[in-house]
């Protein structure tokens, strides 16, 4: 194993391709958790991989561990449908969705890894004139947020996705859209990787089958955190454990504003190419777009009770494969591959969480429901700054906890009118 | 799917319910709740991982509202309970 990772280059792949390929190193290191760390992130999502990172890079903290109590994306990062956009309604939304757009656009380069962002645009769907004029009224105020989005007559939209149900049959015509070129989709594995091996270069300590069982809390400050690997004592600590927030807020002793619930996908077998963007209508309430493999991979809506089982019931699950079926009538033959559900943790306003918790040195990042996966970049920046500097970065001030006592909300779930 | 057994209608279909939340009681009066007590009971949840105590409303069906014992990991029924049932 390397000390110092290589970086990987055509000039590595040709070296070790004549080496058989045996000398490749792992991509991160696996070390034993020290007894004390300046920093703790609990969570190896994307979320907490990032936040590593960036604690790493951009504040320079040297001893930082991050504790994942199965395997590095194994939770929701792994399980999500890899869209990454930025079309959201608010002000706060556009700017934080926005700077994870413009992150994950040099994200490969920065981390050294192969994220495979494809930039393959989205379109949103409008299935009468009253969507159509709710629908421009959003796409002005997220061109006002500075937001590449454009309006689409139906025309457009079928010369952009012909396989859509435009005949005289179709139970939801299409009257337009809206799309946002510079959405797409990325790998989702690749970017926990590659922020994983990025942060183990930086001398991140990435700790594996670790969970955390408790807080050591004194003068509502927190020392330690518990874990099946012993105690370990922290500077600060942050969550970022998305469907599982709660239950680690309810070890510190306070409750959040979430409740969790079990969010499908699926995929189909692969086919050849027939769909170059992501397709979402919230009228049917799903969202498809097709993988580099050739499977469409599709989603859903909530099953909308409280879960932490990660799988779904099967009314969900047929309501969302007969509202493809219904916008996509030739996908009628193809067969389901795989079905699968994720924790999600779902907030009153539909927006995340960022900032301190009731606890001194506690910062908690979660709450980004069921688009967690695009604010990636975001999140991870956001959670770093705040444990390094005890403050928030402006772009998270919106998004403290505090919001739900105010009533500042920043209701995504009825201002962007999008499907999550 | 889950079968949920209606206190009035016997077990049916989760199709025919609506989760109703957490059961809480609203604090009053209005005029001297403080905005912390406010949010909290607007929005605060245990969110508990297993043992769950839900309310839920046979809206497809009879129209009433119960409680349900439910395991939110395994999604066991243990019981359901008419309002005022004792526990």
């Amino acid at each position: 194993m390397h000390d110092t990772p290589m970086r990987y280059s055509a000039f590595q792949l040709f070296k070790q391709g004549l080496a058989g390929h045996t000398g490749w190193g792992k991509a991160w290191r696996s070390p034993e958790p020290q007894p004390a760390y300046d920093a703790v992130i609990v969570g190896g999502g994307g979320h907490g991989l990032a936040a590593a990172y960036y604690l790493a890079r951009n504040h320079g903290l040297k001893r930082v561990a991050l504790l994942e109590k199965g395997w590095i994306g194994g939770g929701n990062t792994g399980r999500n449908t890899t869209i990454v956009r930025s079309n959201y309604f608010f002000p706060e939304s556009a700017a934080i969705y926005d700077f994870a757009l413009r992150l994950y656009e040099g994200l490969s380069q920065d981390l050294d890894y192969n994220i495979m962002l494809s930039q393959r645009g989205m379109i949103m769907l409008a299935h009468t004139e009253h969507d159509m004029e709710t629908m421009a009224r959003s796409v002005n105020a997220m061109q006002i947020n500075g937001i590449d989005v454009e309006l689409l007559d139906a025309a457009q939209v079928r010369d952009e996705v012909p396989l859509l149900n435009f005949g005289p049959d179709a139970r939801y015509e299409i009257h337009g859209g809206f799309t946002q070129r510079r959405a797409g989709v990325a790998r989702h594995d690749a970017v926990a990787w590659g922020y994983a091996r990025a942060a183990s270069a930086l001398g991140v300590d990435i700790i594996q089958g670790c969970e955390v069982t408790g807080f050591e809390i004194a003068d509502n400050r927190v020392h330690a955190v518990q874990t099946t690997r012993g105690r370990i004592a922290a500077g600060v600590v942050g969550l970022a454990a998305a469907g599982h927030s709660g239950v680690l807020a309810g070890m510190a002793g306070f409750k959040l504003p979430i409740q969790s619930y079990a969010l499908q996908a699926m995929v189909s077998e692969p086919i050849k190419p027939v769909l170059d963007t992501v397709v979402m209508s919230t009228a049917t309430g799903m969202y498809v777009s097709q993988s580099d493999k050739g499977e469409l991979v599709f989603g859903a809506g909530l099953d909308l009770y409280p879960s932490y089982a990660q799988r779904g019931n099967l009314p969900v699950e047929r309501d969302v494969v007969a509202g493809m079926l219904e916008m996509f009538p030739s996908f009628r033959r193809l067969k389901l591959l795989r079905a699968w559900a994720g924790l999600v943790d779902v907030c009153w306003d539909y927006s995340p969480i960022i900032g301190p918790t009731p606890i001194d040195g506690l910062f908690i990042n979660c709450g980004w429901g069921t688009g967690g996966f695009k604010a990636i970049p975001a999140g991870g920046w956001m959670l770093a700054y705040l444990l390094a500097t005890g403050e928030h970065h402006p772009i998270s001030a919106p998004f403290d906890l505090s919001r739900f006592t105010t009533g500042r909300l920043i209701d995504e779930a009825a201002g962007a009118g999008i499907a999550h | 799917m889950l079968l949920i057994p209606c206190p009035w209608c016997g077990p049916r279909d989760e199709p025919e319910f609506v989760f109703g939340g957490e059961p809480a009681v609203r604090p009053i009066p209005a005029s001297e709740v403080s905005d912390e007590t406010c949010a909290t009971y607007l929005y605060a949840r245990s969110n508990e991982k297993g043992f769950h105590r839900e309310l839920w409303c046979h809206s497809g069906g009879c129209g009433q509202w119960f409680l349900l014992e439910r395991d939110t990991l395994t999604h066991v029924i243990h019981r359901s309970l008419k309002p005022g049932e004792p526990a």
